[in-house]
């Protein structure tokens, strides 16, 4: 029993220290954006919201953030699409070479971001896709997709095989059933793909860095500002990424776990 | 039996590696209620799959009230079917659930929320009707289920193991309702079942099926005192099957000679049983009678008592005979307690060579 609880605080306290590692920086910048110093230096200095307001003055990051936000909510939609449909595949039909579709369905994370920026860049180059909005959303609907897939095929996996059939069987066509009872059933996997997919998005640098061309993303222009010089106005910008980015991820994984308390099934 | 509603036509379905349902022939009449039975894997389930439109048979015809079904889409019949994991919409409360069938089929929303209502206090859960259905019993969920598929109001009910999940008093209670729901609608109800009791219990028919082929087909009592062959006598317990040779034949009986001695069956039983050739018969195990003196007539076993199984007001038995072999006896609890047994002592079973059933091979 003791060594049991020695293990549990032993344990409790390594998360700590991961969660510390982790997220000091984190909040170590979100401090410091509201520090009126020029440098990050202890100690502080007085509280400002001074950072912010030159951030929002500079029309390059408000426009930044606009075009971020378009690719975010067009490349989650299109890539949580594409994520169901392949899920869905799984899910229902047996055919060969599956695994292979599968593990092809689940490639583009594990290639490296930089290799995959070049490749878009230089094939968006070539069908004259380059340097838009578009050649942003299409990249990340590729970066996207495999966890939009993910995410629904473990919900998916947890359907009663019969239930489709049931439908049909109650005089619901195939298309009908996939309306009213695929699509419910996996709705909060589908909106958990979808905050995963444009927190995916908001945050990703290199490939936007290489295919956005003029088109900058949030990621691109703290890139640009930094560039130039250390800036408070970054802590600024990167506690507003991170705000946004941390919701999209909060909401996600509430809408995983959520299915599983309400379909604890008293007997 | 009025005109069938039901034709199976050599209806076979066989999957690239086996053959699940054999060339099967038989009708199910408007307002039956027939159960198909059998181990798992005899193909009843795929039987049932295929009235319902999920599988499509691979030959013969199956015809629903004169109308050829092979390739008709599930959607586009009326045979609804309750599920054995009852696969109700988890994300619908139960009012909905039932509802689903009348909005596939364009019911204006009053109406059907009407039609659903009814349905549901029809069954007893009326206060249940806006609860999740997670949040509700099994009997409860069972019942849901029940109300989704006979809003409709289908001329057919198709039950795969519907009861397989309940708690043993529940099945009980769940039997009367399904009985008496199928006398008051008069519609046919086809059911699925590993289970004996509700076959025996519910249905005016029953289909034994064993590896894909029909083993029997009949009333329950039929089944249960004439059983065809060897499998259902098995299947259908509580039998004492032996297998043995003619050793004779007389005018009004002929002796089989078995392991474990000599019997008499009735001639007429065994019309065509010639000397020499094989021949099995059974002895329901109520049919057995036991003592413990000896008794002068025929179809005498001497055994040792092994063990009883006490159920209720009856018991059985469980006998051995000098060669190991078992024989079954299922008695009254009060005629079991007039015949003080326990002494390790010979115990003769015995048995009139009328209540002898000749089996087919």
């Amino acid at each position: 029993m003791t060594s049991d609880k020695t293990l549990r605080w032993g344990l409790y306290a390594y998360i700590l220290i991961a969660f510390c590692f982790i997220f000091t920086p984190i909040i170590w910048s979100f401090i410091f954006s509201f520090n009126s110093d020029r440098f990050p230096t202890l100690p502080l200095g007085h509280f400002t919201l001074h950072w912010y307001q030159t951030v929002l003055g500079r029309p390059e990051v408000i426009e930044a953030a606009w075009t971020s936000l378009i690719v975010a909510v067009c490349s989650s939609l299109l890539s949580t699409f594409i994520g169901f449909c392949t899920a869905y595949t799984d899910h229902r039909y047996n055919f060969m070479f599956k695994q292979a579709y599968l593990a092809l369905a689940m490639l583009p994370p594990t290639i490296p971001l930089i290799i995959m920026a070049l490749a878009m860049l230089s094939w968006l180059a070539q069908i004259g896709l380059s340097g838009q909005v578009i050649s942003i959303i299409i990249a990340h609907t590729v970066l996207g997709a495999p966890f939009a897939m993910a995410v629904i095929r473990l919900r998916l996996n947890d359907m009663d095989p019969n239930l489709e059939a049931a439908s049909w069987n109650l005089g619901a066509s195939e298309w009908r059933t996939m309306w009213e009872v695929v699509i419910p059933f996996a709705k909060p996997s589908i909106i958990a793909a979808l905050c995963l997919t444009a927190a995916v998005s908001f945050d990703e640098f290199a490939v936007a860095w290489f295919v956005s061309g003029l088109n900058k993303t949030i990621p691109v222009v703290i890139l640009e500002i930094l560039q130039g010089n250390v800036d408070p106005q970054i802590n600024a910008i990167g506690t507003f990424v991170f705000v946004i980015s941390i919701t999209l991820i909060v909401i996600a994984e509430m809408m995983m776990s959520s299915k599983e308390k309400k379909e604890g099934v008293p007997q | 039996m009025s005109k069938p509603l039901v034709v199976f036509d050599k209806v076979e379905k066989r999957f690239a590696e086996f053959t699940a349902v054999k060339p099967t022939s038989f009708e199910i009449a408007e307002g039956e209620f027939l159960a198909i039975m059998g181990p798992s894997g005899c193909g009843k389930t795929t039987t049932l799959r295929m009235l319902a439109g999920l599988e499509a048979p691979t030959g013969g015809e199956i015809r629903l009230d004169g109308k050829v079904m092979n390739h008709v889409k599930p959607h586009e019949r009326d045979t609804p079917m309750v599920w054995q994991s009852l696969a109700l919409f988890p994300f619908m409360n139960a009012r909905e659930n039932v509802e689903f069938g009348l909005k596939m089929r364009g019911v204006d929303s009053a109406t059907r929320r009407n039609k659903a209502l009814e349905w549901l206090e029809r069954l007893g859960i009326g206060q249940f009707a806006e609860r999740n259905v997670a949040k509700l019993s099994g009997g409860q969920r069972q019942r849901v289920a029940l109300a989704r598929s006979l809003v409709t109001e289908p001329r057919i009910l198709l039950l795969d193991e519907p009861l397989s999940a309940l708690d043993a008093h529940l099945v009980i209670r769940m039997q009367s309702v399904l009985t008496k729901l199928q006398k008051e609608l008069g519609i046919t109800f086809v059911y699925v079942t590993h289970s004996q009791s509700e076959a025996f219990a519910m249905a005016d028919r029953v289909i034994i099926m064993a590896q894909g082929e029909i083993a029997q087909i009949g009333k329950a009592k039929d089944i249960y005192r004439a059983p065809a062959n060897k499998f259902v006598a098995e299947f259908v317990g509580r039998n004492n099957i032996f297998e043995g040779k003619v050793a004779a034949r007389k005018d009004d009986a002929v002796t089989v000679e078995t392991k474990l001695g000599s019997f008499t069956v009735p001639a007429s039983a065994a019309p065509a049983a010639q000397p020499g050739q094989p021949l099995s018969f059974v002895v329901a195990a109520d049919l057995v009678q036991v003592s413990t003196r000896k008794p002068t007539a025929d179809n005498v076993v001497a055994c040792q008592l092994i063990s009883e199984q006490f159920m209720g007001t009856t018991v059985t038995l469980f006998l051995e005979a000098e060669d190991g072999s078992e024989i079954k006896v299922q008695i009254g609890q009060r005629e079991l307690e007039t015949l003080d047994l326990g002494h390790g002592g010979k115990i003769y079973a015995s048995w009139p060579p009328s209540r002898a059933h000749v089996l087919g091979n």
